[in-house]
């Protein structure tokens, strides 16, 4: 039986979130963090790694019609495990390990009893050590917030 | 007329060892590397990023060394660079409305909802040299932290034009034109016109923003909004078929607000220049704003004879890496165009001459 329009959204939705996370590891953070676990089965490359360009969209006025901002490198990988998972990465930059990495996490993640294992090892921590850095910049941003006193709040 | 030359080989290869040995500098002093470019010289980076046309740090930086600190050069560089990659695709529209901000100012209202944030700037220094930096190793001051702020920061314009007093921006999904695949064509669209600003270099585009200011276009514009920070890339892979982010990339974003007098179909109102660039680029940002502003002068129904409202005048001539091309060709050899123009001035003062002593 296909699966249902919601359930395949959930999936999406999930493999969408851990994809983010992974683009934006280093190699070596996922790396590190895949050695907590057993080896992985060794994978197949069946694209890349392979660097190339992607198109950055605007918008004019900011919420109006698109246009071409400027390219970004973005290096993208597809590898397949021995129990024909595929898995598939898109990362900004030009990094072909963490590329393959990725991908190769990707395709663990897509094996549902596998996956809290490598969620709890791998992309767990990666994603707390990512929403760690953005609140340090949030907070340092909030530092510098302005807050401007009138002649009645000073009195 | 062409002829073919031989020879310089030699000359072009002791030239180019020099060069590299220039660049190096003093050999007692520690080399820089390219992460110490990226790191440190953040500002040279997003520069050449933004005229080179092509988010990566790490190649801008490069393209600074090799360079030799010439940005110009090294948009150069980095544009030559990417014509060797192929294109996965285009990108969603940026969402700048979600950015992670690390600056947010606005010049017209003081108290906007999600509230004003200074971040890392220049504005508030006293543009005193700072000796203390000649040396290395000093201790750097604690960076204060405090609560984030968790409000919305809602758009500047969209304030209002929640109020109807802001013209709201044509909504169309229609595929913008692209000028790295198709050359310029007139009238451009607002999307060519906006994409050939985002990559035009950023002394030309000030020049032009100033003159708009000085009465050459009649712009009296406010600064609605700047923000900076970060936002996603989203992408849909189609052998995913679903949207992914593959990261996060630096942007400056600005929001010029310029009155209208209204036309025969809209009623008087605030319009928009519109300004985003790659990586930190304040001053980018806004002249690319006043110029957008400009550029739109005829779509408006106003007179369009400044400079900066000319689209010839200014998709031709913003392009840095285009206009050296053009201007520093005349160092190659020119020896036969020249010989011809040499017999052309002898004839004529031969005849000049002839014609002052009858």
């Amino acid at each position: 039986m296909p699966p249902s329009p919601q359930s395949r959204n959930g999936a999406e939705a999930a493999r969408r979130a851990w994809m983010g996370v992974l683009a934006r590891a280093s190699a070596e953070q996922i790396a590190r963090h895949l050695a907590d676990l057993p080896p992985a089965p060794a994978h197949v490359r069946l694209r890349g790694p392979e660097t190339g360009l992607l198109m950055v969209r605007g918008r004019a006025g900011g919420d109006g019609a698109p246009f071409n901002l400027g390219e970004m490198t973005v290096t993208r990988c597809a590898v397949r495990l021995p129990d024909g998972r595929v898995g598939h990465a898109y990362v900004a930059g030009r990094d072909a390990r963490q590329a393959e990495l990725a991908a190769l996490v990707d395709a663990l993640m897509l094996d549902e009893a596998a996956r809290p294992a490598v969620e709890a090892a791998v992309i767990a921590p990666l994603s707390a050590a990512q929403q760690a850095a953005r609140d340090e910049a949030a907070r340092k941003a909030a530092a510098t917030r302005v807050n401007f006193f009138t002649m009645t709040q000073m009195r | 007329m062409y002829v073919a030359t031989k020879g310089g080989e030699q000359a072009i290869g002791a030239a180019h060892a020099w060069l590299a040995e220039t660049r190096r500098g003093d050999a007692t002093l520690p080399e820089l590397t390219v992460p110490q470019i990226e790191e440190q010289l953040g500002l040279a980076v997003d520069r050449v990023m933004a005229e080179g046309s092509c988010h990566d740090r790490g190649l801008a930086a490069l393209a600074v060394k090799q360079a030799k600190g010439d940005l110009i050069e090294a948009a150069f560089l980095l544009r030559a660079y990417r014509t060797t990659l192929p294109r996965f695709g285009a990108s969603a529209a940026l969402d700048t409305g979600a950015m992670h901000i690390r600056r947010r100012i606005s010049a017209t209202y003081k108290d906007l909802p999600g509230g004003q944030v200074l971040g890392p700037t220049f504005d508030y220094t006293h543009r005193l040299l700072d000796f203390a930096l000649a040396a290395e190793g000093n201790a750097l001051p604690a960076v204060p932290h405090a609560e984030p702020n968790t409000a919305q920061t809602p758009r500047v314009t969209e304030l209002l034009a929640r109020e109807g007093l802001m013209q709201r921006e044509a909504t169309s999904e229609a595929e913008p034109g692209d000028l790295t695949r198709d050359p310029l064509s007139f009238p451009a669209d607002r999307a060519v016109r906006l994409q050939a600003l985002a990559r035009g270099d950023e002394g030309f585009l000030l020049g032009l923003g100033y003159s708009t200011q000085r009465g050459y276009g009649n712009a009296h514009p406010f600064v609605g909004e700047i923000r900076v920070g970060e936002v996603a890339v989203c992408f849909t892979p189609p052998e995913l078929g679903f949207e992914i982010e593959l990261g996060d990339i630096g942007v400056t974003e600005c929001q010029m607000v310029n009155q209208f007098k209204g036309s025969r179909t809209e009623p008087p109102q605030f319009t928009r220049g519109y300004g985003l660039v790659f990586g930190h680029g304040e001053r980018k940002a806004m002249a690319m704003a006043l110029v957008d502003r400009g550029l739109r002068a005829e779509e408006l129904g106003e007179d369009a004879d400044a400079p900066a409202q000319q689209q010839e005048f200014v998709l031709y001539h913003c392009d840095n890496v285009e206009a050296t091309g053009f201007v520093e060709h005349l160092k190659l050899p020119h020896y036969v165009d020249f010989q011809s123009e040499l017999e052309n001035v002898r004839t004529m003062r031969a005849s000049a001459m002839q014609a002052a002593a009858e």
